[in-house]
C-alpha cells in the first residue's frame, strides 16, 4: 500500500491507449457509439477523430486509487467531470493527492490528463482502509 | 424552449444482469487492470472470493442495461445528439464476483436548465441476489442548446 497520509501523492498512473483500444473497450463496454470507433463518423460530427470512452478514463482514474490502496475492496467512492475529450495513441497520466484522512476514510483529490489538458477533473476518491 | 421536468421521480422496470467469469476477465484487460483478483480466478479463490471479482468500474457493464431506456425515454425529450456524459459518481458496497446476479433499477434524479444546457441526472441502485447494495451510481448528461 502506498503512504495515503494527507497532503501525500498517490503513485501516479501512465498508460497510452493503443489504436484499438477503443473497439477493445467497445466490446467490454457494450458502449457501440461510433464516434468512438468508426474515425470517418466522428470526423463527420466534428471531432479530431475517434475519441476515448470517457468511462474507459474514468476507470483508469479508479485504478489508480485501487492500486495505491492495495486492491479493489477498498474503493467506497468516486465521482468525476468529464472535460473535453481523451484521443488513441497518446499517454493518460492519473495523479492525485490525499486531501483528507479520518478513520480510516480517506479523500483523494485526483485528475487525468492528456498532453497536459485534463480530461477527467474535480474527481474525487474515498478509500476505506 | 424550457427542459421538461415532469419526468423527476419516475422509476423503470429492474434489469436482471449475471456476471460471466470471461466477461469480467474482458473488462479487466480492456481497462488495463493487472491484479490478478480480476483474471485469475485460483488467484480471487486464495483471497476468499467465490470467483474472479469485478474491478470496481465493471458497475459500467451491469448498468448498462438499465441506465440506457432513460436516455431514450420520449417522456423525457432528451436530445441525445447534442448530448455529453457531464459527470459520474459510484458508491460501492460489497465486490461484485462472477457468477453473481445483479438487479439494477434507474430513476430520473433530477432535470434542471442553467445557461442554456439542460442537466439531465439519472440514478442506478444495484443490489445482488443477496439483497445487499453493490453499486449506486449518479449519471450528469448534459444536452447543450435546449
Amino acid at each position: 500500500m502506498a503512504d495515503l497520509d494527507v497532503g501525500a501523492q498517490i503513485p501516479e498512473l501512465r498508460t497510452t491507449p493503443d489504436r484499438f483500444l477503443t473497439a477493445r473497450y467497445a466490446g467490454a463496454s457494450g458502449d457501440f457509439n461510433p464516434i468512438h470507433i468508426d474515425e470517418e463518423f466522428a470526423r463527420s460530427v466534428g471531432l479530431p477523430g475517434r475519441i476515448l470512452h470517457g468511462l474507459w478514463t474514468m476507470a483508469q482514474v479508479a485504478r489508480a486509487q485501487t492500486d495505491a490502496a492495495g486492491g479493489p475492496e477498498h474503493l467506497r467512492r468516486l465521482s468525476v467531470q468529464f472535460r473535453g475529450m481523451g484521443v488513441p495513441e497518446q499517454e493518460v497520466l492519473v495523479t492525485g493527492t490525499v486531501r483528507e484522512v479520518s478513520d480510516g476514510r480517506v479523500l483523494v483529490d485526483t485528475v487525468a490528463e492528456q498532453s497536459g489538458t485534463q480530461i477527467i477533473r474535480n474527481a474525487e476518491a474515498e478509500l476505506e482502509l | 424552449m424550457p427542459v421538461n421536468t415532469q419526468a423527476v421521480g419516475k422509476a423503470y422496470e429492474p434489469t436482471v444482469y449475471a456476471v460471466g467469469r470471461e466477461k469480467v476477465k474482458e473488462y479487466a484487460r480492456a481497462v488495463g487492470e493487472t491484479n490478478p483478483l480480476h483474471l485469475d480466478v485460483d488467484a480471487a479463490r486464495a483471497a476468499g472470493y467465490a470467483d474472479v471479482v469485478a474491478p470496481p468500474m465493471f458497475a459500467v457493464v451491469y448498468s448498462a442495461p438499465s441506465v440506457g431506456p432513460p436516455i431514450f425515454d420520449p417522456e423525457i425529450e432528451l436530445n441525445f445528439a447534442m448530448m455529453v456524459h457531464g459527470g459520474q459518481e459510484f458508491l460501492w458496497g460489497p465486490l461484485v464476483v462472477a457468477g453473481d446476479e445483479v438487479t439494477t433499477t434507474t430513476n430520473v434524479k433530477d432535470i434542471s436548465e442553467r445557461d442554456g444546457r439542460g442537466y439531465y441526472v439519472f440514478e442506478s441502485v444495484s443490489t445482488n441476489q443477496r439483497d445487499e447494495q453493490v453499486c449506486r451510481g449518479t449519471w450528469t448528461n448534459i444536452v447543450r442548446g435546449v
